[in-house]
């Protein structure tokens, strides 16, 4: 049996606040880059099996637009900012003021790819330190890559580390958006999947007690 | 009357054999590979979503067999036996393999689906199962389908269209 199905409701709830500290640091930044309000949801952790991962984001074949990091030191683990193409779209228009960017039609402008590497490299980044700050853990995180492909193909990515443990996955989601629903608004979702080994220490350095 | 054809559906790290007039596919393959393994004039086929090159990689006691490539494959030969599938008649097509994103960071995980391919391979042709078929590599997410009835495995990616093999 593996650690996974064990985990106890105050430590669940422990993985919420690192999401919610995390992603309040992500919506701060974006917020300023910006030049706008963005809201955050309450975040969920999930233990999901690795199918059920693939239907957060809309199933295996949805196209998503993410930017993938993996994170060394400590507490090694992976971590995604994921969100639609047309989203991605958005965020070109509203930082370059040119309406012209599109991922409908291969080769994507470098410019606009460059804008969404950045964006995914502020948002990781302010998530990580926050989170590095709040647990006292050295957490390096890689360069961050960008790709536009299938979530299936994308996510599984991450999982690859803990699924020599376990066919099950906890991902600590959070969402920024703009406040409204209007399809136009910015949203995103951060997805942090820690490896297995990294839950102990990340209980550790916050004192909540192991098994 | 016709029959009509069934979509059977392969997770991650799943495996599922069928017979004519269905269609199996799994979705959404990055650095996993699909294997399918088939008896084509029995009309008998499986396909695995494999997700790791070895079975010795697992940290834990209980194995998921249809996760790792040499798993996968002794496992898919064993079920098409058991329905009546011939050995020597048994080929194989693969897709998938892929790596997502370019890291400079040399962790071996991250080249996975390298090792995937060669793993699936290896296992192969230490099996004599001939491979027909290949599309592997590249960095693109891969949507297989494979028609049990014309042998066909249909190849769908977002970026670089789609190709049958």
């Amino acid at each position: 049996m593996s650690f996974i199905e064990n985990l106890s409701n105050y430590q669940l709830d422990t993985l919420k606040e690192i999401g919610n500290i995390g992603a309040g640091n992500a919506a701060t930044a974006l917020s300023k880059l910006l030049d706008r309000k963005i809201d955050m949801k309450t975040p969920s952790v999930r233990i999901t099996s690795f199918d059920e991962t693939m239907e957060m984001v809309g199933g295996a074949e949805t196209v998503i637009v993410s930017v993938f990091l993996r994170i060394e030191g400590e507490a090694p683990g992976s971590m995604f900012y994921v969100f639609s193409p047309e989203q991605a779209e958005q965020f070109v228009h509203q930082i370059t003021g040119n309406e012209e960017f599109s991922f409908a039609n291969p080769p994507y402008p470098e410019m606009g790819l460059s804008i969404l590497h950045e964006i995914g490299n502020i948002l990781a980044g302010s998530y990580l330190t926050a989170l590095s700050d709040f647990t006292l853990i050295n957490m390096q995180p890689s360069v961050p890559s960008l790709t536009m492909d299938m979530a299936g193909a994308i996510i599984s990515e991450g999982l690859m580390e803990l699924s020599r443990e376990s066919d099950y996955a906890i991902i600590i989601d959070t969402t920024i958006q703009e406040p409204g629903a209007d399809k136009q608004n910015i949203q995103g979702h951060f997805f942090l999947l820690p490896d297995p080994e990294s839950f102990e220490k990340i209980f550790a350095a916050l004192g909540v007690d192991g098994q | 009357m016709n029959a009509v054809n069934q979509v059977v559906k392969v997770g991650i790290a799943d495996l599922k054999i069928a017979t004519t007039p269905d269609i199996l596919r799994t979705t959404g393959l990055g650095s996993c590979v699909g294997v399918v393994i088939y008896d084509l004039p029995l009309k008998l086929a499986g396909m695995a979503h494999v997700m790791l090159p070895d079975s010795t990689l697992t940290r834990t006691g209980e194995l998921n067999k249809m996760k790792y490539a040499d798993t996968a494959i002794d496992m898919l030969m064993e079920k098409l036996i058991a329905q009546g599938a011939r050995k020597f008649a048994l080929k194989a097509k693969i897709a998938g393999g892929a790596q997502m994103f370019s890291f400079s960071t040399s962790s071996d995980m991250m080249r996975v689906g390298t090792r995937n391919v060669e793993a699936v391979i290896t296992r192969l042709k230490d099996s004599r199962i001939p491979i027909v078929a290949q599309e592997v590599g590249g960095n693109n997410g891969r949507t297989i389908e494979f028609s049990i009835d014309t042998g066909k495995l249909k190849i769908r990616t977002v970026n670089m269209g789609e190709s049958e093999i």
